[in-house]
């Protein structure tokens, strides 16, 4: 017996849809049954997973402070992979955008202005794009493999901002421990509402993946994105081109990569540690997949993500199951995103066949 | 038989009410953990000294912890998230923690705080530190009579001041028994990483030192001596099922009795913010028995941690100089504990260049 993978004539377009929430609803009920068998009542512990956060204000707050970054990347990152181009290193330009955008508040520290704010976060952009201009050079000009230069220079960032903050730019009033000065009122990201630490990096993501959105639906530059990614030669024929694709999407991708950053960096955190984000380049990948790659869907799926952040403390502190909870959700999430994915896309066919002489001769 | 149901019914939901009225009345103690609570160093030795905790006051208090909380913005929200939920007595035990807990300190006037080996407090924030170096100077002095080379490996995580002066006073343990003791430092740059660990280790023993001893949290580096067949001293936990055959002794952290004491003090209502860094004598390190080792060397290393707990044997005392040369400290004169807690230079006889 064999097990085949047969491409369907026809993809359900209601099932496409569909896919997160079963996936999500698979998660739900595989979670369920993972705290049954850790011997915790699965409705309680799915509760306080699911619900809790979600019940108070300062909660909420949490929750838009952590979605922000990840939709952030992951409107970029969809641009990305929906023209074919597999940016995996937003973790590295994440970094570097907000690298970049430090450079007032950390090394012109004097310099009160109310340029100021603006500035870091346009040249947070810049830092992440110039990151991502590396990979977009090698592929467009050297025909190298995006996956692994991207990924490869995540590595190099993460050990560059280590570089810099034990280094250069280690706080001189700080004890010699490994940490920037920080900021100054002025290069801080100011809440959006009084009621919690919600800053404006929420309100980037939210206006940035409207106007992807936007463009991917109503322009030409949308359209475009899409032919090349589903086939370059058509794309071709159209006249576009699939190597200044390649600088538009990864440019894109790493600016809202940058951006994210530098709002993490000076809404959230207020100086630069050697660790400043718990991954959000990677859990983004997630994000813009368990999003459709619609920037719309993405706000959810960010909102969705963050949500598992928030769920595995609070169901650490109610039931005293381990933080590993976080990370088992979150990837029952992809898997069962990608799994359904695979059967909207193909019908698993079992192939039963009798040895025959023919089989033996080797000539099958 | 209807009248006997009823009487026991009555009496267990007087039982049962009366024993949730009790845990209504419970105060919460809570722990913010950096690593897994099972990670054989630094986190579990805090949580052992939680759990010492709840059986000492267990029953008038009940613990409650966060693992794996990431040093950042995370830090913020989940001491938030506890600070929110009733505890009264917060513990947060890495210095990554420090700004997060003075902010939300801030927020909750009401809740105490103790942040493990950070310098910054405020009324309701306290701090707390444990003498590691004066374990690391025992260790030094047996190192030296142990070591055939004169050179021992030092695996370090970060140039912060904590882990430079575990340093200078492994090496100064080291030279009060052979002037001409030597130390090679690896930078592993990570508390917890059992594969830099053991690549750092491997890389000393590489170099031709021939004991190791360790500044970051894993069992790794130990394994790693066990195979090549050299000495080793344990980090933060006793470490001997690593190596049985490996362990000289080991820097235990017991944080235990430090715990029962502030929360019998929060307790009673008589809670304040100090700046507590207690040594050997106070038990809030212990040294794991010494093993594989002559019963001399065990002699030497007994009546050396005798004389630090006296305060007769002070590791920081002159003369000693620094590593360029320059008198540090004059014959006779101990260091002041803010230079200790500021320390950004080595000693004389430290075999590498402190990371600027």
């Amino acid at each position: 017996m064999r097990i085949e993978l047969e491409k369907r004539a026809k993809i359900s377009t209601l099932f496409s849809i569909l896919s997160p929430f079963i996936a999500f609803l698979l998660m739900i009920v595989f979670g369920g049954i993972m705290f049954a068998l850790l011997g915790k009542n699965p409705v309680t512990a799915l509760y306080s997973f699911f619900v809790e956060p979600l019940s108070e204000v300062w909660s909420l707050h949490e929750l838009a402070i952590k979605a922000a970054p990840l939709i952030l990347i992951a409107v970029g990152l969809s641009v990305c992979f929906r023209s074919n181009n597999w940016n995996i290193g937003a973790e590295g330009q994440f970094i570097m955008g907000a690298i970049a955008g430090s450079i007032l508040p950390v090394v012109f520290y004097d310099w009160q202005s109310p340029l100021v704010l603006p500035l870091m976060m346009l040249m947070g952009m810049l830092g992440g794009a110039l990151f991502a201009a590396i990979p977009a050079f090698l592929k467009a000009h050297m025909n190298t493999n995006e996956i692994l230069t991207s990924l490869m220079l995540v590595y190099v960032a993460q050990l560059f901002l280590d570089w810099l903050v034990r280094g250069p730019w280690r706080n001189p009033g700080g004890m010699n421990f490994p940490e920037t000065r920080t900021f100054a009122a002025n290069a801080i990201l100011p809440e959006m509402i009084a009621s919690g630490r919600t800053h404006w990096g929420f309100a980037f993501a939210i206006i940035a993946a409207i106007l992807v959105w936007f463009m991917m639906r109503y322009t030409l530059k949308g359209f475009e994105i899409s032919v090349l990614g589903q086939s370059e030669r058509a794309g071709r024929f159209a006249g576009f081109s699939s190597r200044r694709m390649i600088w538009f999407s990864m440019l894109l991708s790493g600016a809202l990569a940058g951006l994210a950053g530098i709002s993490e960096v000076s809404g959230a955190i207020q100086q630069l540690r050697p660790v400043i984000s718990p991954g959000y380049g990677f859990t983004a990948i997630i994000v813009a997949f368990l999003g459709r790659l619609n920037p719309l869907g993405i706000i959810a799926a960010g909102l969705v993500l963050a949500l598992t952040y928030l769920g595995g403390e609070a169901a650490q502190l109610s039931l005293g199951v381990s933080d590993k909870v976080t990370r088992v959700f979150q990837g029952l999430l992809l898997f069962f995103v990608l799994s359904c994915d695979t059967l909207i896309h193909y019908r698993i066919r079992l192939v039963w066949y009798r040895f025959t002489a023919s089989d033996l001769d080797g000539s099958r | 038989m209807k009248k006997l149901l009823l009487a026991l019914a009555s009496t267990a939901a007087v039982i049962g009410f009366a024993s949730a009225a009790a845990a209504q009345e419970k105060a919460k103690v809570c722990f913010v953990y950096v690593g897994s609570k099972t990670d054989g160093g630094w986190t579990q030795a805090h949580d052992i000294g939680r759990l010492e905790l709840e059986k000492a006051l267990g029953d008038k208090i009940e613990t409650q912890f966060l693992e794996s909380v990431p040093e950042g913005p995370d830090a913020e929200r989940a001491i938030e998230r506890l600070a929110r939920s009733g505890c009264g007595l917060i513990f947060t035990t890495s210095f990554g923690f420090m700004d997060a807990t003075i902010k939300i300190a801030q927020k909750f006037p009401d809740v105490k705080f103790e942040h493990a080996t950070g310098y910054k407090t405020a009324p309701n924030v306290a701090t707390y530190n444990s003498r590691f170096y004066e374990g690391r100077y025992i260790q030094g002095v047996i190192a030296a009579k142990m070591s055939e080379k004169g050179v021992a490996g030092y695996i370090a995580s970060f140039p912060i001041p904590e882990v430079v002066m575990g340093i200078n006073s492994f090496v100064i343990g080291a030279r009060s028994i052979n002037p001409d003791f030597k130390i090679k430092v690896v930078w592993a740059n990570t508390w917890f990483d059992p594969g830099k660990e053991a690549d750092a280790a491997k890389a000393l023993v590489d170099q031709g030192v021939d004991i190791l001893t360790q500044h970051t949290d894993t069992t790794a580096p130990m394994q790693v001596a066990a195979e090549r067949g050299i000495k080793a001293f344990g980090q933060a936990s006793d470490m001997i099922a690593a190596g049985p055959k490996t362990q000289l002794t080991a820097i235990v952290d017991t944080w235990g009795a430090y715990y029962i004491k502030r929360t019998q003090a929060f307790l009673d209502g008589k809670w304040e913010t100090t700046s507590s860094w207690d040594g050997l004598k106070d038990g809030i390190l212990t040294m794991a028995p010494y093993t594989n080792m002559p019963d001399d060397v065990k002699k030497l290393a007994e009546d050396t941690e005798a004389k630090i707990k006296s305060g007769e044997l002070k590791p920081f005392t002159g003369p000693l100089k620094k590593q360029d040369g320059s008198e540090w400290l004059a014959a006779g004169a101990s260091s002041d504990d803010g230079t200790l807690l500021g320390m950004n230079f080595y000693v004389e006889g430290v075999d590498d260049q402190l990371p600027k």
